[in-house]
């Protein structure tokens, strides 16, 4: 198939970036989004000029780096998976695709395609883990049993792969999502109930300071989740906050 | 310069790492607080020895090329990791687990570091679910088991096929504890380019900042490389993108020496390559095989039909299907281990039963499986006589619980359902088995240079089993690293800083600068892609799942030609004072290329087959790897010496005093 590509195209963080077209011919539909990226910055390398520059890694839809804002939503129209999972039988012949980087002022900018997330790294860094050293002698594994329905849902919010769509589909730049994930994982086990009232105070103060925008319900983050993480966890977040700043 | 000793401790092999650990010099608390250790890599073995180290109270630095330290690809690992429990009481024990990989490695690997595996696997576990690590549970709260190939016990721990991703996870997050408590510096999106000696001794690194391309400088009293393994020299690969060789190259060329490159997995169950413009291949979980029955048609002619599409291959009866694992190996049958399973399925495609457009594919099952579920659940929901349909909805729901996120990125990927339609699956090459030599203490022949995890090639041998590359990263970065580099450096206490004003600094960072600006320069006429998936045909061609002499001759002479038209015309657009991926691509590249010769050349001399590395010349008249451990059981150790063609071997004798030499059988 043959698309027109528009391409956000910007230099550095200091730069001022810009939409850029490109048509581009012979896209098979078995092919992944990233690989038709890869066509064209193949054509671009042949003429002597720079590619387009994305983040991406595993292209198998775990690691989180990809991101892109297609048309609009993140990690483009297709749902539960991530921009290097989504394939081009998505899009047909003579399509306008348009590609952007996912926008928050927490993300800024670094190079056309990529932004920087480690705000995200900050949030964990405030609370995102339970205070256990190496030792090699602790408590036997099966010495705590966890309710097999709190162990999925607690697995389920622990998939979260850290890659920001919830950011990028929010109106607020809500983090919301992203936070709630970490903080229900370990709300939800035994083991994790040491330190939930720090752990929830200091990941939403952090991610307050990070810049993100506050909640407001509107569930857009859920829909454009590519791991499902359920609004459950915000309510639930919204809970352990309240009981936590009543301790306090 | 080079200490080439295992030093594998004296005295029984069950009491080897205990005594050993009460042997070794310790390091004040205080004394620690002075002692700066740098990490390269932070996956699973990476991360979690950054986060002991720092929990021990040594100031520790980490280096990863990606944006964070939690997208380093032990992320990808599906299925599960092993240890030694026996919850299930089906008669493991840590022998069994340290037999069961000796004999899945075909007796190439180390005793002694096998059996301390099996020792700390139980403990991973623990520390682990103390993490908040969510794995399976059963009804009754406690921890559930699955099988993998190559044994005959339920020892895997799982999450879903998630498995990999909670475990690092839970590194990531013990990291982060250190990193709010100022213990680590994480240095993300920085990718190491040289390790610097001085007086014989790691003491640092120079890196690249990927984002202002600035060339740094890091010292530190020693240096542990976790940069995982070399799959991407084959360019299609399991492999994240961005995995490469180049922080284990680097040390090499420093004076590490290189055990077993050969040794390469190819995985049996990954999705088949569709066609050229392929960047990537995706992993099926080898748990997959706990359920799914793989099968070719038994006559060609029905193989043909379902190639051209005109036959489904639901609608070919059972007595037309061969269940070749089956049928070849009733005890073990489907889960036999990795490398009898590709080699078997690349036997059935060669001989022209290969099931999808490009003839390379075979179907793995799961309509058995769903039905035999749907028939259990309809029982236990009190239906004791369910219809089809029931029994398909209730067993494709029991399917779902167990793998639903394999089955949603097959579908997603290939556009066929695999509830209704049997998956298609072909070998891709997957983990290495060989890395760095490293010594019991996880030190390279470079004195305070260390190579932990997949980057290492201490545990696995010829062949690793499934749900052991989780179990040894975690080994490796939690409970032995952390002990054995205090030995190490309970001789630096007294040296202070290490200074990065010195020649060694200067001298690495000048041939790091000269590389880049080298290749920046160079205004040649092919994208670093060209040269990469032309290395990557060779190697899958030459030295993939069947090789001999002369394809491995040819594959050095071609890979050697390959690498200089490289450095003539490579192009790389853009400056080096950016981010530019074509230069990082580049850099890693060019050393893959040196790898790959060093690679043919290590299978080359190697006249025996093993575990994955199948020799044509050397097989049993049923077609089973013949080893030779009158010859070559050894570990091939290859030295530097500036070239990969005059490498020099250095041979390290395996010896088994716990378990019987056998040829493994899996029948």
């Amino acid at each position: 198939m043959n698309l027109k590509l528009k391409i956000w195209r910007q230099k550095d963080a200091n730069t001022k970036g810009k939409m850029v077209e490109y048509p581009i011919a012979g896209i098979e539909e078995d092919m992944s989004f990233l690989e038709m990226l890869d066509v064209l910055n193949e054509e671009l390398i042949s003429k002597g000029e720079e590619p387009v520059e994305f983040d991406h890694d595993c292209r198998e839809g775990i690691c989180g780096a990809c991101s892109l804002q297609i048309n609009g939503e993140p990690h483009g129209p297709d749902r539960g998976v991530t921009t290097c999972q989504l394939h081009m039988r998505m899009f047909k012949d003579g399509d306008t695709i348009t590609i952007e980087p996912f926008r928050a002022t927490a993300f800024p900018v670094i190079k056309d395609l990529i932004v920087d997330r480690s705000s995200f790294d900050r949030i964990q860094q405030a609370g995102g883990f339970i205070s256990v050293n190496t030792s090699g002698n602790t408590i036997d594994a099966n010495s705590i049993p966890v309710n097999k329905d709190d162990a999925d849902k607690s697995f389920n919010a622990a998939t979260c792969i850290g890659c920001g769509a919830c950011v990028a589909a929010c109106k607020n730049a809500s983090a919301m999502l992203f936070t709630a994930a970490k903080v229900s994982q370990f709300a939800l086990l035994p083991q994790g109930q040491i330190e939930a009232t720090d752990r929830v105070l200091n990941m939403v103060k952090q991610m307050d300071e990070e810049g993100f925008g506050n909640c407001s319900n509107t569930g857009a983050c859920e829909i454009e989740c590519p791991k499902g993480i359920s609004l459950e966890n915000i309510a639930r977040m919204n809970r352990e906050y309240l009981s936590a700043s009543l301790k306090k | 310069m080079a200490v080439f000793d295992s030093n594998i401790p004296q005295g029984d092999l069950a009491n080897k790492w205990v005594n050993h650990k009460n042997k070794i010099n310790l390091v004040n608390p205080a004394n620690k607080r002075n002692i700066d250790v740098i990490v390269v890599g932070t996956g699973l073995a990476g991360g979690s020895a950054a986060a002991t180290l720092a929990e021990l109270g040594y100031n520790v630095k980490t280096f990863c090329y990606q944006d964070s330290p939690r997208r380093a690809h032990s992320i990808a690992a599906q299925g599960g990791i092993n240890a030694a429990k026996n919850y299930q009481g089906d008669g493991d024990s840590i022998y069994r687990l340290f037999y069961d990989t000796v004999k899945g490695g075909d007796y190439r690997s180390r005793e002694a570091n096998v059996y301390r595996l099996a020792e700390v696997s139980a403990n991973i576990i623990d520390q682990c679910v103390a993490q908040g690590v969510p794995f399976a549970r059963e009804y009754g709260g406690l921890l559930d088991n699955r099988s993998f190939g190559g044994v005959l016990v339920s020892r895997t721990f799982y999450a879903k096929g998630q498995t990999g991703q909670q475990l690092l996870l839970g590194a990531y997050a013990a990291m982060n504890r250190q990193i709010n408590r100022g213990k680590i510096q994480s240095y993300n999106r920085h990718e190491m380019l040289d390790l610097v000696i001085v007086d014989g001794k790691a003491r640092g690194i120079i890196a690249r900042n990927l984002v202002t391309g600035e060339i740094e400088r890091h010292a530190a009293h020693a240096v542990v490389v976790a940069s995982g393994g070399y799959g991407n020299v084959f360019f299609l690969s399991t492999n994240a993108m961005g995995s490469n060789v180049t922080a284990s190259w680097k040390i090499h060329k420093k004076g590490a020496y290189f055990a077993n490159p050969c040794y390469t997995q190819i995985h049996p169950t990954c999705i088949p390559v569709s066609g050229d413009h392929q960047s990537k291949l995706t992993l099926m979980s080898e748990s997959l095989r706990n359920d799914g029955r793989i099968w070719v048609p038994k006559k060609k002619e029905d193989a043909e039909a379902i190639r051209q599409g005109k036959l489904k291959p639901t609608e070919l009866a059972e007595e037309d299907r061969d269940y070749y694992l089956e049928r070849r190996y009733p005890s073990f049958g489907n889960l036999v281990p990795r490398d009898v399973a590709s080699r078997a399925a690349k036997e059935r495609c060669d001989a022209g039963f290969g099931v999808n457009k490009t003839g390379e594919a075979v179907f793995l099952d799961f309509a058995s499986a769903i039905m035999r579920y749907g028939k259990e659940q309809a029982a236990i929901h009190g239906n004791h006589n369910p219809s089809e349909t029931e029994m398909r909805e209730l067993g494709e729901k029991v399917i779902e619980n167990k793998y639903g996120n394999l089955f949603q990125m097959y579908e997603k990927i290939v556009d066929e359902n695999p509830y209704k339609t049997p998956m298609k699956i072909y070998p891709a090459v997957h983990y290495t088995m060989g890395g760095i030599w490293v010594d019991y203490n996880l030190m390279t022949t470079i004195p305070g240079c260390y190579a932990a995890g997949e980057a290492n090639f201490s545990d696995h041998g010829a062949n690793r089993l499934g749900a052991s590359a989780l179990m040894q990263g975690l080994a490796d970065g939690y409970f032995v690293l952390p002990y054995t580099i205090g030995d190490y450096l309970s001789q630096d206490i007294r040296t202070g800083k290490i200074s990065t004003e010195s020649p060694e600094f200067e001298a690495a960072e000048k041939a790091v600068k000269d590389q880049i600006e080298k290749l920046v320069a160079n205004k040649g006429k092919h994208s670093v892609d060209h040269y990469h998936k032309k290395l990557g045909k060779i190697m899958w061609n030459k030295c993939g799942m069947a090789r001999n002499a002369k394809g491995l001759e040819e594959a050095i002479t071609e890979i050697r030609e390959l690498r200089e038209d490289f450095h003539k015309n490579v192009l790389i657009p853009g400056s080096a004072n950016s981010k530019n991926s074509e230069l990082e691509k580049a850099l890693r590249v060019a050393d893959f290329l040196e790898l790959g010769e060093l690679f043919a050349k290590d299978a080359l001399h190697r006249n025996e087959s093993c575990g994955g590395h199948f020799r044509e010349e050397y097989q049993t008249e049923e077609g089973e790897a013949k080893r030779d451990d009158e010859n070559f059981k050894y570990v091939a150790a290859w030295e530097y010496k500036g070239a990969p063609s005059d490498a020099v071997l250095h041979k390290e004798n395996l010896e088994y005093k716990n378990i019987e030499l056998k040829t493994r059988s899996y029948k």
